[in-house]
């Protein structure tokens, strides 16, 4: 006994001792060798559209996942904070409206566009967190409905229905980032900081935090912290990786219109994030990946199966209704429950190690 | 739904006296059993009531007071040239002001079937929507093949509400509690339905034409403009209004009436009230709280599907008015406050207006200004006007 307690020592300090290159574990090493020569040999098509519309969907998806995860918010909005921050790309940048895009450089129009997408967050988040649970889903979707109705009837500032075209990114570097290559590194590049600092900050003390103000709300402001003001810099912040992933995703289609922040897809992001699973921020790209193979194959699937293409929502609502009666957390709670039962034991039932 | 209600009860006084004496703390006018209660004493409820809440918010009662008074002139004056030139013609006013009211009503069937179902079971639908579409197609269907209008009510009400007992079955019950997972669950099975819907009738626009002795227009006698010609004779041109409209409004407020009433002066309605305050005390007396809510659900969904036949024969019913509805319940339960029968009726009322008010004032942002109340009122009274805190 005692000798394995000192053995498990020795080897937590070797664990510490290692070099940082070293803690990776192996899944990340496999996965990220295999995105990054994916566009050696993947053709166009499945570099910017499938996988570069995975990486912008995940992104917004892990920003809902961040706040329903970690700070138990579920917001239909963050749809509506992506388009925020793509719109004031178009607006400050450049498009085909030259009445109303005001041409600036990207070092001004991005920052700014990000930073009027997090200010827009934080008072839609403090209205907010003025309520808990399915309210915030309710009062998240009436935001939504209303930023699309408003970006559909104002002309002055959103160009209404028709919105703005041909807003493409800056060609910084002398690389056209609209290059199926370039824009999946791009993608690539903004879903690994969006990925990585999603899971730093879940354990730093502002994530900690917050998962206390998920857990117990009550508890956490008697221990001094501040529950609103967490749960609004929650939608602050989680308005970052929203807001780049809606600008990736103007530069992608080259426009951005009122149906980009629709109620549909409000409602699609949210169905990614819970699909994959709201535990971790993987589970986001998983369901954004799922999604994206859905929706650009769905319709060859249903006419192979002899029903008419039309019935892709059915196909994606019977989908997600699976995965919700089935699992508590999508597509994560059904892998650990299958690691966990391989891991009992068949005839006694208890949990080996 | 008595009967049903009345053999959950039956043989269960104490349960009844327990609950009448919760119910005499509950309201301040004191408990009246249903027989002995005479429109005299309602009456002189609603003045002590009144009374009340003059003494505790007086500043809001005058602000009220005084908006209604000048609704009122405004409403039956003859307007003077300045007021028309400010605001434009009585006509287009009047007019919006009754299309903001009828519209009211239809939201407040919507809204109603809603916040009940959430009041009682804190289950929030976000299938309610898709409810009221299919009752709008039942209703045309049902219409179109047998010219009676009146009769589609009865059976979109019957089958959606059996449509609403289906979901509290397979999806409430089974996850009581988790409110994420249900939301979840009932947004796949509207976008489910909606599809299904689609698949079956298209993306059409069906509208159902009222029968002939409720089309057309109906005097209302209020005076619209005034004229004198220059042979000194005095033109007075009265307002028309559409009937059908008018009687369906009147038809929403004999159900919300009823609806107060049966929540407030019946057995029932004591059951479900007790049943919203302490669910699991409501069961350990005995009472079989499952039945309740299937029959709470039966007729909340039951009303959506009664609001889809009045939404098809105002408006029409199509696809994407499923979600146009959804969240106009949204609103209106979010303004009036949750669970909360008079706060649906004042959101329905508030929503309904800004929402004809602003397409005749403010075109642009009509949509807008409905959230903009939505806004305001989260963030000075989140639990909602009416709503308890």
């Amino acid at each position: 006994m005692a000798l394995a307690d000192t053995s498990a020592q020795a080897r937590a300090r070797r664990a510490d001792d290692r070099v940082w290159i070293e803690r990776i574990t192996a899944p990340y090493w496999v996965i990220g060798v295999i995105l990054l020569i994916i566009p050696a040999f993947a053709s166009d098509f499945v570099m910017f559209q499938i996988f570069g519309w995975t990486f912008i969907l995940g992104m917004i998806a892990t920003s809902l996942m961040f706040l329903g995860g970690y700070g138990g918010m579920v917001s239909l909005a963050q749809m509506t904070f992506a388009g925020v921050a793509g719109y004031m790309v178009a607006i400050f940048g450049d498009s085909a409206i030259d009445t109303i895009s005001m041409g600036w450089p990207w070092f001004i129009a991005i920052p700014l566009a990000l930073i009027i997408a997090a200010i827009f967050a934080t008072v839609i988040g403090w209205l907010a967190v003025r309520t808990v649970g399915i309210y915030t889903i309710m009062i998240t979707l009436a935001i939504a409905a209303a930023f699309f109705y408003f970006t559909r009837q104002n002309y002055d500032i959103f160009n209404g229905f028709q919105g703005f075209n041909s807003v493409f990114p800056p060609r910084l570097f002398g690389v056209d980032w609209r290059q199926p290559m370039a824009f999946y590194y791009l993608t690539l590049f903004w879903a690994a900081v969006t990925y990585f600092s999603v899971l730093y900050l879940s354990r730093a003390p502002f994530g900690l935090a917050l998962q206390g103000v998920r857990d117990n709300p009550r508890r956490m402001a008697a221990l001094g912290f501040n529950v609103t003001a967490h749960r609004v810099a929650a939608y602050a912040f989680s308005a970052i990786p929203a807001g780049i992933g809606g600008i990736l995703l103007t530069w992608q289609s080259g426009q951005i219109s009122p149906g980009t922040v629709g109620i549909q897809p409000a409602i699609d992001i949210l169905i990614i994030a819970v699909v994959g699973g709201l535990g971790h921020p993987v589970g986001a790209f998983i369901g954004a990946f799922l999604y994206v193979i859905l929706k650009t194959f769905a319709v060859d699937f249903l006419i192979a199966v002899g029903l008419s293409g039309d019935r892709f929502q059915l196909l994606i609502g019977l989908g997600f209704l699976l995965v919700v009666l089935w699992s508590e957390d999508g597509l994560l709670g059904l892998w650990s429950k299958l690691r966990a039962s391989r891991h009992r034991d068949p005839l006694t039932g208890e949990v080996r190690e | 739904m008595v009967q049903t209600f009345g053999y959950a009860v039956r043989g269960r006084q104490y349960l009844t006296s327990l609950l009448s004496d919760a119910t005499v703390i509950r309201s301040r006018g004191g408990h009246h059993a249903i027989a002995t209660c005479s429109i005299a004493a309602y009456i002189s409820d609603g003045v002590a009531a009144m009374r009340a809440l003059a003494a505790r918010h007086p500043i809001w009662s005058t602000i009220i007071a005084l908006v209604l008074l000048i609704l009122l002139y405004l409403v039956f004056a003859i307007w003077p040239e300045w007021l028309t030139d400010a605001i434009g013609r009585k006509k287009v006013f009047l007019n919006a002001l009754f299309n903001g009211i009828t519209l009211g009503g239809l939201y407040f069937l919507v809204a109603s079937g809603f916040t009940l179902i959430f009041g009682l079971m804190r289950n929030v639908n976000l299938a309610h929507g898709s409810l009221y579409l299919m009752g709008g197609y039942i209703g045309f269907f049902v219409a179109d093949a047998t010219g009676l209008w009146l009769l589609a009510f009865p059976v979109a009400f019957i089958v959606v509400g059996f449509m609403g007992v289906l979901l509290q079955i397979l999806v409430f019950r089974r996850m009581e509690g988790q409110d994420l997972r249900q939301t979840l669950v009932t947004i796949g099975i509207s976008i489910v339905l909606a599809d299904l819907m689609l698949w079956g009738v298209g993306g059409d626009f069906y509208n159902i034409n009222p029968p002939s002795w409720l089309s057309g227009p109906m005097e209302t006698g209020l005076v619209t403009s005034q004229r004198v010609r220059s042979s000194g004779e005095v033109v007075t041109a009265y307002l028309k209004y559409p009937l059908v409209r008018i009687v369906i409004l009147a038809a929403s407020v004999v159900i919300g009436l009823a609806m107060w009433l049966v929540l407030n002066r019946t057995r029932i309605g004591m059951l479900i009230r007790a049943g919203v305050d302490d669910r699991d005390m409501l069961s350990a007396t005995g009472a079989r709280t499952h039945l309740v809510f299937v029959g709470v659900f039966f007729f909340g969904a039951g009303l959506a599907g009664l609001a889809g036949v009045v939404g098809a024969t105002f408006q029409s019913a199509a696809p994407g008015e499923d979600i146009r509805f959804l969240l106009a319940s949204l609103v209106v339960v979010i303004v009036g406050g949750m669970g909360s029968i008079p706060g649906a009726a004042l959101g329905a009322l508030l929503i309904g207006l800004a929402e004809q008010f602003g397409s005749v004032y403010f075109p642009t942002y009509a949509v807008v200004l409905t959230f903009l109340i939505m806004v305001l009122v989260l963030a000075f009274r989140p639990q909602g006007l009416m709503g308890q805190s």
